[in-house]
């Protein structure tokens, strides 16, 4: 079957898929059956080639910070949307984005893809340029282990044409590049008092973060942070810029972000440009975003893992919020609760939580009662647990820490009332 | 309880490399519940290279990855003897998945060679060709319904020395073959559940605490405590899929 003809189908069943309030597997799933080198073969057109984002925590927001930055130099730029990290969600982005020649109207394209689907993904398509954030356990009941989710993350960087940007503060990913010899290797770091703040896995059960043995040389360092006000530095020059983003975590993202774009485009990098483009990043989906509900901020973090939920607890005060915490364990969410007791929710004590929701409300109950922090109310029901904790607390501002399927619930009952974005 | 409270020792065996499935929690919730049975807990990490105390009440140990067992392999050995003499002097012991499989006679990797345990237990592991992996319910006559969750590629076979801990009513256990679950040795329980597993299965964990305070202080009178989110907690992972 010749070009056209299938992008125009993959556009009609997109189209359908679109009038039904279907998601984008569908379609991506048809152009794949009927063609399948149809992303191979409209990727490969791209001047400056595809970049994969990949690593436990933090892709989705790296990879918004990127394309902006990306922008911000003039670049146009492919992605594919949040929800739809992998290779089935990339055609079906793709068909959205083509002409009817099939012909991709794009500079470079930036792939946030999950761990184990970059690894198929990267078969077919090499990216030029690969960016590792981390490996922290997440769902090990479906990768097995955190040693089997960093050999994915190795065969990433191996599949790599150009350069792999790594984290250099992870032990596991500073061992992947050290061991690259056909890629060039660009790290990513942080100032060395800033890193008790980000404990790796292995560090996870410590007080005392473990000392590097050595450390190559970063071309982007996270300087120093306070607040929302953060320092980089990006060779040897500066950049000092306020950002909408919030957290340590995406705060330490943002150095990615910079490590990857100045790779590639090296000395055409506009500073200026670049630290206005960053200082107007918005937090992704889910991730710190906030929507307003009887003239009161409402704060919605996604929590899908031991390290992402201590480091959103550790970037998020309490103090003047009431928290509610919704749990579910579904498939996306991971079956296992073990994770909740990596978590440690002291400080969550002085101010208790006002609300505990999700399919396993009560092992989040249980936790909380072994930590000491007094609950108001348990609701297993997301919609009865999300009125009675905006009804019992009009006048305070409120942060809701949920995982995957349980967000999706939850914004599914506030876009009854409020205007928020829904992903099916 | 008057006067000075009486002090249990926890020792969590290698918490830096083998404590991958929240095994903290079994850990944090005998403490706890020391604390309020009225109790005064003490809590030790021991990690390869550290001085063995004196003195441990109770000792609960979890699972790793292939790497952490590596590095902890020849530690356990060289502590294997005292380990020996503690459990036969029926200190209380709980040990998840790796720690399990390290306590019993060897563990068979797929490629043939032998990771020699300390053979605390009369049981040996294989590398299984798949993970077994999801929700479980056991069956025990001492603590009745057992609750957690699996996730481990060694199968597991019990000896004439040792009882299972329980009988598998959905899941895998010990092999996916024979339905027994665990294994127990005097006061010695292991399994490959966790979730934590303590935590939703508070009749292990006082059961543990009770066996370790009678041994040092003759008896035990335990306090009320309120397991009413354990118990629901209980009934929701019942209907949980696997």
């Amino acid at each position: 079957m010749s070009k056209p003809y299938v992008t125009m189908l993959g556009k009609a069943v997109r189209a359908i898929a679109k009038l039904r309030g279907g998601g984008s597997a569908l379609p991506g799933l048809f152009v794949e059956k009927i063609d399948p080198q149809f992303v191979k073969r409209t990727l490969a057109t791209l001047p400056h080639g595809v970049v994969i984002i990949s690593g436990t925590n933090g892709k989705t927001t790296t990879t918004k910070m990127v394309v902006s930055l990306l922008e911000s130099q003039g670049l146009k730029v492919f992605t594919n949307r949040t929800g739809s990290n992998f290779s089935r969600g990339v055609a079906a982005a793709l068909l959205g984005e083509v002409d009817n020649h099939g012909t991709l109207d794009a500079d470079i394209a930036v792939l946030e893809l999950d761990e184990a689907h970059a690894v198929h993904f990267v078969r077919e398509i090499r990216p030029r340029y690969s960016l590792l954030l981390n490996v922290m356990r997440d769902q090990l009941d479906r990768f097995g282990e955190i040693t089997a989710t960093a050999k994915m993350l190795s065969n990433i960087a191996l599949a790599t044409t150009d350069t792999v940007v790594i984290n250099r503060e992870d032990p596991r990913l500073l061992a992947i590049g050290e061991a690259l010899h056909e890629q060039a290797v660009c790290y990513f770091g942080l100032a060395r008092d800033l890193r008790q703040h980000f404990p790796s896995d292995d560090d996870m059960r410590s007080s005392t973060v473990s000392e590097l043995g050595h450390a190559p040389q970063a071309e982007v360092i996270l300087q120093a942070f306070e607040g929302n006000h953060a320092k980089f530095l990006i060779g040897n020059r500066t950049i000092d810029t306020s950002l909408e983003l919030q957290g340590a975590y995406n705060i330490y993202n943002a150095a990615a972000a910079l490590a990857l774009v100045g790779t590639i485009l090296g000395t055409k990098l506009d500073l200026d440009t670049l630290r206005e483009a960053l200082s107007r990043v918005t937090p992704a989906f889910g991730r710190g975003e906030t929507v307003t509900i009887g003239g009161k901020p409402l704060e919605l973090v996604l929590v899908k893992n031991p390290s992402g939920f201590r480091l959103s607890l550790k970037s998020f005060s309490p103090e003047g919020y009431k928290t509610m915490i919704a749990i579910n364990d579904n498939y996306a969410d991971g079956r296992d609760m073990s994770w909740l007791w990596d978590v440690d929710f002291e400080s969550l004590r002085a101010g208790g939580v006002s609300e505990v929701s999700g399919i396993r409300a009560y092992d989040m109950a249980l936790r909380l009662q072994y930590d000491e922090v007094e609950i108001s109310h348990v609701e297993p029901s997301l919609g009865q647990a999300l009125q009675h904790f905006i009804t019992t607390n009009p006048l305070d501002p409120k942060r809701i820490y949920c995982t995957y399927t349980a967000m999706l619930a939850l914004r599914r009952e506030l876009a009854k009332t409020t205007k928020v974005e829904v992903v099916s | 309880m008057n006067g000075a409270a009486k002090s249990i020792t926890v020792l969590q065996l290698y918490p830096r490399d083998m404590n991958i499935y929240g095994d903290w929690g079994n850990a944090q919730v005998l403490l706890q519940r020391l604390k309020w049975h009225g109790y005064e807990p003490h809590f030790i990490e021991y990690n390869p290279g550290d001085a063995f105390p004196d003195t441990v009440d109770i000792i609960v140990g979890g699972g790793g990855q292939d790497s952490g067992q590596d590095k902890i392999q020849a530690d356990l050995l060289s502590i294997g003897t005292r380990l020996h003499d503690l459990a036969r002097d029926d200190t209380p012991m709980l040990m998840i998945c790796g720690l399990y499989q390290l306590f019993g006679k060897f563990f068979k990797a797929q490629d043939g060679h032998i990771i020699e345990g300390i053979g605390l237990l009369d049981i040996e592991t294989h590398a299984g060709p798949e993970r077994l992996i999801g929700n479980i319910i056991t069956e025990s006559d001492d603590f009745g319904q057992i609750i957690g969750y699996e996730n481990h590629s060694g199968q597991t076979f019990l000896g004439d020395k040792v009882q299972p801990l329980g009988k598998v009513i959905r899941g895998a256990g010990n092999n996916g073959q024979d339905e027994t679950e665990g294994a127990r040795y005097r006061n010695v329980i292991c399994t490959y559940l966790h979730g934590s597993l303590l935590p939703k299965n508070p009749a292990i964990a006082d059961w543990l605490i009770e066996k370790a305070i009678v041994k040092k202080y003759g008896e035990f009178t335990p306090t009320v405590i309120d397991d009413r989110f354990a118990t629901l907690a209980r009934e929701v992972a019942l209907k949980r899929p696997r």
